[in-house]
This record gives structure tokens, C-alpha cells and sequence, in this order.
């Protein structure tokens, strides 16, 4: 009978919540990143040794994004900075409302990084923007070198990359220089880390890194 | 799993378009999804008919347009098109090049039909 032309974005309403949220983080000069990984690689570890070294440099917030427990929110509890955890409740990525939701309790805390962790799922996280400044991927050697390659659109959206357990690699099936290859092959501007989280190995290129892009 | 969210959208947006008139319904809604997406066509069928049972958008069809990758090569100036998810490009295998299309998520258009015989 008749066709209704629509054109619109069927995420429209999650990009629309993460517009806000990065306007919100611009007024307040927060530097946000959107830490994303498969379940497992290191994302809590790496933000318990972002804390560690650099909490008496900068401000730090996190929120914890998990499907269930608040086990994450009180591994960095114990560290004294402002965290909320968020739990999915099932759902496998976060998605724009429920940062908006976490960032509320964060509205007066003094910020100067903001770390979102992501349910941990190389998929689904790719498609929903959180109004974040950054994607960083974590990808640990004992996932093998192929994961750029089976999860491009991560990678695409990634800007830095954090190849963590590299203490792991006489024991795993995973070359660094492939890995390295695998994931510049789908973008060609990652800023790559070497990093062991728990031999505090090449994390003070990373926290640098991070401090460059602090925006007070 | 996140077809399921992204079926929960598409009901909620081309509700906005459902008619006044009772005996108006909707046949089918028509999506365009870039192979990038993320979005597994069969998945996302079963959430949209699994949503919309008892609700205004109920006997109509989702069809699924699935929309190839379209590289922009900004070494060689070839445009390709490919199935395969790749960001190089197949001509001559640089990494710099400019995705065109592949990446849509969107509702395209709603059709409408009458009863007259309610």
C-alpha cells in the first residue's frame, strides 16, 4: 500500500546518550578510555597497575563493566579512588545509558582519566560507542597471535593496543612479531604495548602514554 | 547477543511510524546491515520475531539487506568490493585505504498495507 522511507540509524538513541556523555567529559577536561578485551586477557589487572603507578600523578575514576558480580569494583576498591561497578546482568557489552547511569555517582570526584572496562567480549563492544575519547584492546599472549584477524572490527576501532603476558610467551603458541603484523594489518595506526601485569613489565611506556593524553 | 538489543531498537524506532488508522498494519521493515556490523542476519530474525509477538508490529516481516565492504584505496586508487572482512586492499594490499560502506546499521524503509476487510 505504501512505503515509508525511514534512513535512520538503528543505534541512534545509544549514539545520541554517548554525544552527551562526551560532551560532559569535554566540559570537565576528563580523559576517557574504553578498555575492551576478551574475557580474561588482563583489563582489571592492568587497571589495578594503572592505579598502582600513576594514582599519585593523576586523578583516576573507574567504572566496572561486568555481566555479574561486583568482584572487579572491589579489586579497586581497596586502591581508595572512585569506582562504580555496572552489572549487565547477562547482556554482553556495555551500552551508552548505563555509563551515563555509572558516571552520575562520578559527577563531583575530581578526574583526570576516566577508565570504562568493558564486558569482556571482543564482539558486541566494537558496535556501541560510550562517548569514550580512546578505545584501547587488550589482547594477552596466550590467545594466540590470531585474534586481530578473527576480531577486525576491535582492532579497527582500537587505537592502542595492550599485548599483555608477554612474561608467557616461552610457554604459548603465540609470536609477538605476528601478533604485531596480524593487528597492524587491520590498522596501521595502533600504538602497541608490551606489557606483563603481574612482572610490572613495560607499563611505564603505557602510563606516559596515558599522561600524554590527560587534558589538564 | 547484541542482535537482541539492536532488535529491541528496530521495534522501538518503526514503532514511531505505526499509522492511527486500526485497520493499517505493517508488512515488512527493511534494514541495511554493512558486513562490519557485527550482526548475524539469522540471529537478529529470531530476536525481532521473538519481540514482536503481542505487539503492534506483529505478522510483519524483517527483511534483511546485507550490505558488502567497499574499499577506498588511497595508495593505488582502486575501489574494490569485497565479502571477505579485510582492511587491506585486494589490488595492491596497502593498509591505507578508506572504508565507503560496510559499516551501516539502519532502518531503510516501513511498508504499510490496508485491510478493508476488518
Amino acid at each position: 500500500m505504501s512505503v515509508i522511507t525511514v534512513e535512520r540509524k538503528i543505534l541512534e538513541k545509544n549514539d545520541a546518550i554517548a554525544n552527551e556523555i562526551r560532551h560532559s567529559f569535554q566540559e570537565k577536561n576528563i580523559f576517557s578510555i574504553n578498555l575492551v578485551s576478551s574475557p580474561g586477557s588482563g583489563k582489571t589487572s592492568l587497571v589495578e597497575q594503572t592505579i598502582n603507578l600513576a594514582k599519585d600523578k593523576f586523578n583516576i575514576a573507574v567504572i566496572e563493566g561486568d555481566v555479574q558480580t561486583s568482584l572487579d569494583a572491589e579489586r579497586i576498591g581497596v586502591f581508595n579512588i572512585p569506582v562504580v561497578q555496572i552489572i549487565t546482568n547477562g547482556s554482553c557489552h556495555l551500552e551508552a545509558n548505563l555509563v551515563k547511569d555509572a558516571y552520575k555517582q562520578l559527577e563531583e570526584k575530581e578526574i583526570d582519566l576516566l577508565v570504562i572496562e568493558n564486558v569482556g567480549n571482543l564482539v558486541c563492544p566494537a558496535g556501541y560507542d560510550l562517548g569514550e575519547d580512546l578505545k584501547v584492546v587488550i589482547v594477552s599472549t596466550t590467545e594466540g597471535d590470531d585474534k586481530p584477524l578473527k576480531y577486525p572490527a576491535m582492532f579497527r576501532n582500537a587505537s592502542a593496543l595492550v599485548i599483555n603476558k608477554i612474561d608467557l610467551l616461552p610457554y604459548v603458541k603465540c609470536s609477538l612479531e605476528t601478533l604485531r603484523k596480524n593487528a597492524l594489518s587491520i590498522n596501521p595506526n595502533l600504538k602497541i604495548f608490551e606489557i606483563s601485569c603481574t612482572k610490572d613489565t613495560g607499563l611505564n611506556e603505557w602510563i606516559e602514554w596515558l599522561q600524554s593524553h590527560l587534558k589538564k | 547477543m547484541h542482535e537482541l538489543s539492536v532488535a529491541e531498537e528496530i521495534v522501538n524506532i518503526s514503532r514511531q511510524y505505526l499509522p492511527k488508522e486500526n485497520n493499517v498494519h505493517v508488512k515488512s521493515i527493511t534494514i541495511k546491515i554493512g558486513r562490519l556490523s557485527n550482526i548475524l542476519p539469522d540471529s537478529l530474525l529470531f530476536c525481532y520475531e521473538s519481540l514482536i509477538d503481542n505487539t503492534p508490529l506483529n505478522g510483519s516481516k524483517l527483511i534483511i539487506e546485507e550490505i558488502p565492504i567497499r574499499i577506498n584505496c588511497m595508495k593505488c586508487g582502486k575501489n574494490s568490493e569485497t565479502d571477505h572482512i579485510s582492511f587491506l586492499c585486494p589490488n595492491c594490499n596497502s593498509s591505507e585505504i578508506k572504508i565507503e560502506s560496510g559499516t551501516e546499521l539502519l532502518i531503510s524503509e516501513i511498508e504499510l498495507f490496508e485491510n478493508n476487510l476488518e
